[in-house]
């Protein structure tokens, strides 16, 4: 049975279509992720996952239950990172998680070992009566982790857990997130940083305009929508224009730049290296950022 | 899920409550000073400056110097501030500012339970600062003991209407300034004109229609009747219609709620 599986869900403010009737599973232990442009309709799928926004058509099951139904119980067995600091800035470090235990009924004996287990674990033992207020980005970023950790969840929702962060941080929380992943957590993952979501997502979901438009394992996504290998060139010439075409090269034209998807070491890519790289020529692996930009565009959405 | 759900209201609520403790404990007093020296001030001035100027107030057939006359209300306005700031402000803050409620509204809490929670939390500030009052208020001789202490159940029960309808304005102002609105159309003519400054008795008939409406004159008839032991109106028509306005404006509370944050 999957933690979480959408069966066409729509969410609609007044006219506009926000989710536009996705489907999809997230199977115990998995660490999934929701990808898209802004306004793809990621946050509007979250908030449904968890009850905060009703859902306008089709079912959303988390745990097998319905959570339009037994949000109440799905609520308890799940945890939300939100993407705001929704931390209390007027109580300490420990106090938020101690109160946030509480929400769950926890049983406060056993609600007290979790906060310690969790100080440790995001290395906020020394902070503990620190007021919230005090807290750097990355700090505050661990606490609401941890808060959102304190009810045991087997099932954790992140919304862009790392955005705003320095790379010190970035690194520890990914690390955390990895052992969590180790000890069989199901987490669902949103981000606009594509190396963060291909290094930590098993499987992950590409959403545009409300609607999936990919799916599948970080690698295959690479290999079907971008390739291996990739090269760009700076501007490029006529002849190299003409050889793409001759060739029928997968390729993008940016005017200025032309970016090349090939297998690595094949005889494209010895052959665009002999012939047009007298200029600047970058040779690089294929990337998530690669898949992601060729299915969503260019174009500034907002 | 939009509409207001009766049934996802239980005692789960007091865990919002708690948390609404917890955090006010850090500056208790600082607030306390608030009811403690409020009514000095009120008593001094109003005793000193205007007792010269009126002499005795004729209520409920009784002659009272204004001091006297004047000092249950100050119970009555306090308990109004405290509720209605609370789930004005302070609830605006906690929802706007600093996202409280989205944190709470993704753990089993429900939003109904977190709006009562609110409403309650402002209630219970209400009784406290009434307590402080009162610990000024009897040995200064203006609330008779043990009769005033009436007015700490009565300050809880009274403290939900203002809250709830505190509550309601939260649910629907667009931003935090505009909180000057209700408090100028609303709070401040309830404040002048509920029998706090002069008995409603002495303003004509088709004004005292408008004090009626106003929770206050109810909360101020009782906390006279039970400091003083004198009221001019029936003490169950003041609690029933105290208990209706919480009614009516608590459900319009959570109504409001549900509207601006379930989207």
């Amino acid at each position: 049975m999957n933690v979480i599986e959408a069966r066409d869900v729509v969410k609609r403010y007044g006219e506009f279509v926000a989710v536009d009737g996705i489907n999809f599973g997230v199977a115990g232990g998995e660490f999934f992720g929701l990808l898209g442009p802004n306004g793809a309709g990621k946050t509007s799928a979250i908030r449904m996952m968890y009850g905060f926004s009703p859902v306008t058509s089709g079912r959303m099951k988390v745990f097998g239950m319905d959570i339009e139904t037994d949000w109440r119980e799905i609520r308890t067995r799940l945890g939300v990172c939100q993407q705001e600091n929704t931390l209390d800035p007027d109580l300490t470090v420990e106090q938020n998680l101690l109160l946030y235990a509480r929400y769950f009924e926890k049983e406060q004996t056993r609600a007290r070992e979790r906060a310690e287990e969790l100080l440790a674990f995001f290395a906020l033992t020394h902070k503990r009566n620190a007021q919230v207020i005090e807290l750097s980005g990355g700090l505050a970023r661990r606490l609401q982790l941890a808060r959102a950790l304190v009810s045991d969840p087997e099932l954790l929702i992140l919304d862009e857990p790392t955005t705003g962060l320095d790379p010190q941080s970035r690194h520890q929380l990914w690390d955390r997130l990895a052992e969590l992943k180790k000890r069989g957590l199901t987490m669902l993952l949103t981000t606009h940083y594509m190396d963060e979501a291909e290094s930590l997502c098993d499987r992950l979901l590409i959403m545009d305009h409300g609607r999936i438009i990919a799916e599948g394992r970080p690698r295959d996504l690479i290999a079907e929508h971008a390739a291996e290998s990739v090269i760009e060139i700076e501007a490029p010439d006529a002849a190299l224009k003409d050889y793409i075409r001759e060739h029928q090269v997968k390729h993008d034209d940016l005017g200025e730049r032309i970016i090349i998807y090939a297998q690595a070491n094949g005889t494209l890519e010895s052959e665009v290296r002999a012939r047009f790289c007298s200029a600047a020529c970058l040779f690089r692996a294929g990337n998530l950022e690669d898949v992601f930009l060729r299915l969503t565009g260019r174009e500034l959405r907002e | 899920m939009n509409h207001v759900d009766l049934h996802a209201i239980s005692f789960r609520f007091r865990h919002v409550w708690i948390r609404n403790l917890i955090t006010y404990r850090r500056i208790w007093r600082v607030n306390f000073l608030v009811p403690l020296l409020e009514p000095g001030f009120y008593i001094l001035a109003f005793g000193l400056g205007f007792s010269g100027l009126i002499g005795v107030v004729h209520y409920a057939g009784l002659d009272l110097s204004y001091t006297r006359f004047m000092a249950p209300a100050l119970v009555a306005t306090a308990c109004m501030w405290n509720a209605f700031f609370e789930t004005t402000y302070a609830s605006f803050v906690r929802m706007y500012y600093q996202k409280t409620f989205d944190g709470i509204l993704a753990t089993p809490v429900s939003l109904e339970e977190m709006i009562v929670a609110e409403i309650v939390w402002a209630a219970s500030k209400s009784a406290a600062a009434v307590t402080v009052m009162l610990l000024v208020l009897i040995p200064l001789g203006y609330a008779a003991f043990p009769g005033a202490l009436m007015c700490i159940p009565l300050a809880f029960l009274a403290g939900l209407a203002f809250a709830a309808i505190g509550m309601y304005f939260t649910g629907v102002i667009p931003s935090i300034d505009m909180f000057n609105l209700p408090i100028f159309l609303f709070i401040t003519p309830m404040f002048l004109f509920s029998g706090t400054f002069f008995p409603v008795s002495g303003i004509p008939d088709w004004a005292g229609i408008f004090t009626l409406l106003f929770p206050l004159y109810h909360l101020v008839e009782l906390t006279r009747y039970f400091c003083i032991g004198a009221m001019e109106s029936n003490a169950l028509f003041n609690l029933a219609y105290l208990v209706l306005f919480t009614v009516i404006f608590g459900y319009l509370a959570l109504r409001a709620m549900k509207r601006r944050l379930i989207k």
